[in-house]
């Protein structure tokens, strides 16, 4: 019983900082739809701030004051992130804004290394805190017991301003219908920068008051990431009580989790997420999404038709220069371009789901990761021949993609790509802590292709037979009925419906066929490189995915593989250099904020306006090929 | 005559409000039937329950003499009944032509295949469905720059894409200039004569109504007061009560003395 209270009085304690953050990642989303990935950025940025501020200043003043400095800090920083980079994109496509918030990610990164080094930072303990208390005879550290006071009055002062202030009134207003409050005449801009500060200062809060317990680390912006997106999404986008309540089921969880069966602490994390979105799709205290559908925000997409004879030559010129690619180009050149090939047609699988599905999901690397780990386990653990494991890890992707889709497409919008997530991210923790079965950390080696394939040339044609071929034929079915009915899903639910069309089916069958490729995809990746560690499951490889196919246009059939292309092609330069993501992170904000239709869109459009002979004729069979 | 769709005592309770109440009605074949009612009689959650988005408390849907209380929406379209909606519904990344010929291709049941390029098939038919409705010059138009008249135009080749028994129309001329509205009905009216499918409307532009319907139902707080030709309703004083006065106060104080 002692032991009992003592974990649960753990657990509220660890809330406290996940509550921080998730409420203001729920507030933020809430007014202005943005999911901000850089929150966790802003949670890191607070607990250095915190901790440099609290080496200058001594005492219980200093202490305390550092933490409130350290709150002021972030939301000042979350300020000119709002104005420099998400105000620019408000008008851009669904989504499109967190693959700018990805941007800050990677600056962020790279700038808090610059400033305060690669070495972990332990946090310094609370003055005159330093003890435990004994409760029930259990030691509990009196900084917890503090935490555990302090957080139910920082709630009810958001409570608070929620409910009794002309700002709460407006956010709450804001988070209902935006665009009746623009209407009444509120000034939007400033209400978004507003919250936006609002939420980053929370974050900073969150990791400043953690330091006496976890101090400072590079890592721990993607670390926090998850559970808050975990408490979010269980608690309901946009609300408060939710997300308190979310944090303590997640944190008392863990504790315990911790205690009892420590190998499944983040699988279990997960299963309650999910587990609580088959039941309430919504959050324990989320409303329905009112613009939920799958599909597209702003302008549709123009109508595409196949390519004709003249790009199919350029193409078909291109893919020759690709081939003949071992003649001229080194082994180095053989390999890049190996994966650069391998992850066009991720990429590609992505783009279909997305772009013509308008199905946003957020865990794409489940698919990718999972047909690697499908080859490699098939390998390590059955012997199986290359060959027919690199056939079956596509299939095994497909099998997971049907599972996961036949549960995700309950939902839509948001909550579908957070419930994708939530999938990958389980699939990810099974790997990461199934030692026994997948290695753990250590991943799986020694998987190379047969002997026939044992050769960067040869294995380059392999890769680029079927990589240009999955894309080959990912594009095709753009174009046949299936593509059609697919788009028609997405354009109109309600009159699919209505001329017969079964649109959850084709999307299931689509969200299927999407696993598949990206399951080629993988199992092209593990025989290239002869391992896969549990990395290739992450959130970030997702991440990856969603940014290539952004910034390439989800508006246009090749936006995926030329998005992908120029990306992994950029990456192979920058990461050369010591500060490769600030560079990387400053392109991919510029590419957001100048070309928000991405770069195929872009260029198309800079076509139609500066192209040869552009004549309203001209121009509308042009824009079709792209 | 034949009866081509026929309710029996249709109810939808939403909590206690009674949506709409013990609805009986029959539509015959080659007939141009007019729902009408001011707003909040129930007209669209009765409609909605005829096209299948929603389950009747009770009461029965009879089409061609079968049953399909309680079919999806999907069946009730294969069994041979359009519908166009109130607010249009169309796919705003196609071509006018591709949007008519999503609708032949579900109909053909070939949505699910993959070789074929889908702009090529039953191309000709969907251009003839369009010139029927006198939209054949614009069928090769991104359909998201079209006029609302346009779209309603293009939406009406849609929904006689499958050659249907039965055409339910929400409210087609809502959000139309009044010619165009004139037009429409006028153009409706000619397809039901020209090939023999019954139509059933909502409405709410009493000239759209009394020029075309053959026949009129009136509904009020989710029940049918009246039913007749034109000059009937038009003399009917329930009706007059109903939308000249006390509709909004339907069963209180002062329908005694009205």
């Amino acid at each position: 019983m002692e032991f009992f209270v003592a974990q649960i009085l753990t657990g509220l304690a660890n809330a406290s900082s996940l509550f921080l953050v998730a409420c203001g990642l729920s507030l933020i989303f809430g007014v202005t739809r943005i999911v901000n990935f850089a929150h966790g950025s802003l949670y890191m940025l607070g607990a250095y701030i915190g901790l440099t501020l609290m080496e200058a200043l001594p005492g219980h003043f200093g202490f305390w004051g550092s933490i409130l400095l350290a709150g002021i800090a972030v939301g000042l920083i979350g300020v000119v992130i709002e104005m420099l980079v998400l105000r620019p994109v408000y008008r851009a496509p669904e989504l499109f804004q967190l693959v700018a918030t990805f941007g800050v990610i990677l600056v962020i990164q790279d700038l808090a290394l610059l400033i305060w080094g690669p070495e972990d930072q332990l946090g310094p303990r609370a003055p005159g805190l330093r003890g435990v208390f004994r409760i029930m005879g259990e030691p509990i550290p009196k900084y917890d017991i503090v935490l555990l006071i302090i957080t139910p009055f920082i709630a009810l002062a958001l409570w608070w301003m929620m409910t009794r202030t002309r700002l709460g009134v407006l956010v709450r207003a804001a988070t209902q219908d935006r665009e009746m409050v623009g209407a009444l005449g509120v000034n939007q801009a400033w209400l978004f920068t507003g919250v936006f500060a609002l939420g980053s200062a929370l974050a900073g809060l969150g990791g400043a008051l953690q330091l006496p317990k976890g101090g400072a680390d590079l890592l721990m912006d993607f670390t926090i990431l998850t559970p808050v997106f975990v408490v979010v999404v269980i608690g309901g986008m946009g609300s408060l009580p939710g997300a308190y309540l979310a944090a303590i089921i997640i944190s008392v969880l863990n504790v315990f989790g911790v205690t009892y069966i420590p190998q499944s602490t983040l699988v279990l994390m997960f299963i309650v997420m999910i587990v609580v979105l088959m039941i309430r799709p919504y959050g324990l205290f989320g409303r329905e999404e009112v613009a939920g559908e799958h599909g597209q925000v702003g302008e549709p997409e123009e109508p595409i038709k196949p390519a004709s004879a003249k790009v199919r030559a350029i193409v078909a010129a291109g893919l020759a220069m690709l081939a003949l690619l071992p003649l001229y180009g080194g082994n180095f050149a053989l390999v890049l371009t190996t994966d650069i090939l391998i992850f066009c047609l991720f990429a590609a699988s992505l783009h279909f789901l997305l772009g013509l599905g308008g199905m946003v999901s957020f865990g794409h690397a489940a698919y990718y990761g999972g047909g690697a780990y499908v080859a490699a386990l098939l390998v390590t653990w059955t012997e199986t021949p290359m060959e027919l494991a690199f056939l079956l890890a596509p299939l095994g992707a497909g099998l997971i993609a049907i599972v996961v889709g036949w549960v995700c497409l309950r939902l839509t919008g948001v909550y579908f790509a957070m419930l994708t997530l939530a999938f990958a991210q389980l699939l990810w923790s099974l790997v990461w802590q199934w030692q026994e079965v997948t290695g753990g950390d250590d991943g799986q080696v020694n998987i190379w292709p047969a002997d026939w394939l044992n050769d960067n040339t040869v294995y380059f044609y392999f890769a680029l037979i079927f990589s240009v071929g999955g894309i080959l034929t990912l594009r095709h079915l753009a174009h046949s009925p299936f593509g059609y009915a697919l788009r028609a899903a997405r354009d109109s639910k309600r009159q699919a419906e209505a001329t017969g069309i079964d649109t959850r089916r084709v999307q299931l069958l689509a969200f299927t066929f999407a696993g598949f490729m990206g399951g080629l995809a993988g199992a092209l990746f593990v025989f290239s490189k002869g391992s896969v560690f549990p990395n290739e499951l992450e959130i970030v490889r997702s991440f990856d995915a969603l940014i290539v196919v952004f910034l390439g246009g989800v508006k246009t059939l090749a936006g995926g593989v030329v998005g992908a292309g120029f990306f992994k092609g950029v990456e192979d330069v920058l990461t050369r250099f010591e500060y490769w993501r600030l560079v990387m992170g400053l392109l991919i904000i510029f590419v957001v904020v100048v070309a928000p239709e991405g770069i195929v869109g872009s260029l198309r459009r800079a076509w139609r306006r500066f192209g040869p002979g552009h004549s309203q004729a001209d121009t509308a069979t042009e824009e079709r090929r792209t | 005559m034949s009866v081509i769709l026929e309710t029996r005592g249709l109810t939808k309770n939403f909590g206690g409000l009674v949506a709409v109440d013990d609805v009986s009605f029959a539509l015959q074949k080659g007939e141009l039937l007019a729902l009408i009612g001011p707003n909040g009689a129930g007209k669209s959650t009765c409609f909605n329950m005829l096209m299948g988005q929603l389950p009747p408390t009770s009461g029965e849907v009879y089409l061609d003499g079968d049953r399909i209380t309680g079919l999806g929406p999907r069946q009730i379209w294969r069994l041979g009944v359009g519908r166009t909606f109130q607010i249009t519904a169309t796919y705003a990344s196609m071509t006018v032509v591709e949007n008519v010929q999503m609708a032949l291709l579900s109909h053909n049941g070939e949505i699910f295949r993959v070789l074929p390029f889908a702009h090529r098939m039953y191309r000709d038919q969907a251009l003839a469905l369009l010139d029927m409705v006198g939209m054949a010059a614009q069928a090769d138009r991104h359909c998201a720059v079209l006029a609302y008249g346009d779209l309603k135009r293009m939406e009406l080749a849609i929904a006689l894409a499958h050659e249907p028994k039965l055409l339910l129309m929400d409210e087609p001329t809502a959000g139309m200039a009044p010619r165009e509205r004139v037009a429409l009905m006028e153009l409706t009216a000619r397809i039901v004569a020209e090939q023999g499918v019954s139509v059933l409307f909502t409405e709410h532009d009493m000239d759209v109504v009394f020029g075309h319907a053959h026949r009129i139902m009136v509904l009020n707080r989710g029940a049918l007061i009246a039913e007749g030709n034109a000059a009937e309703i038009r003399a009917n004083p329930l009706v007059q009560e109903v939308y000249l006065g006390g509709g909004t106060v339907f069963g209180g104080a002062e329908t005694t003395d009205a």
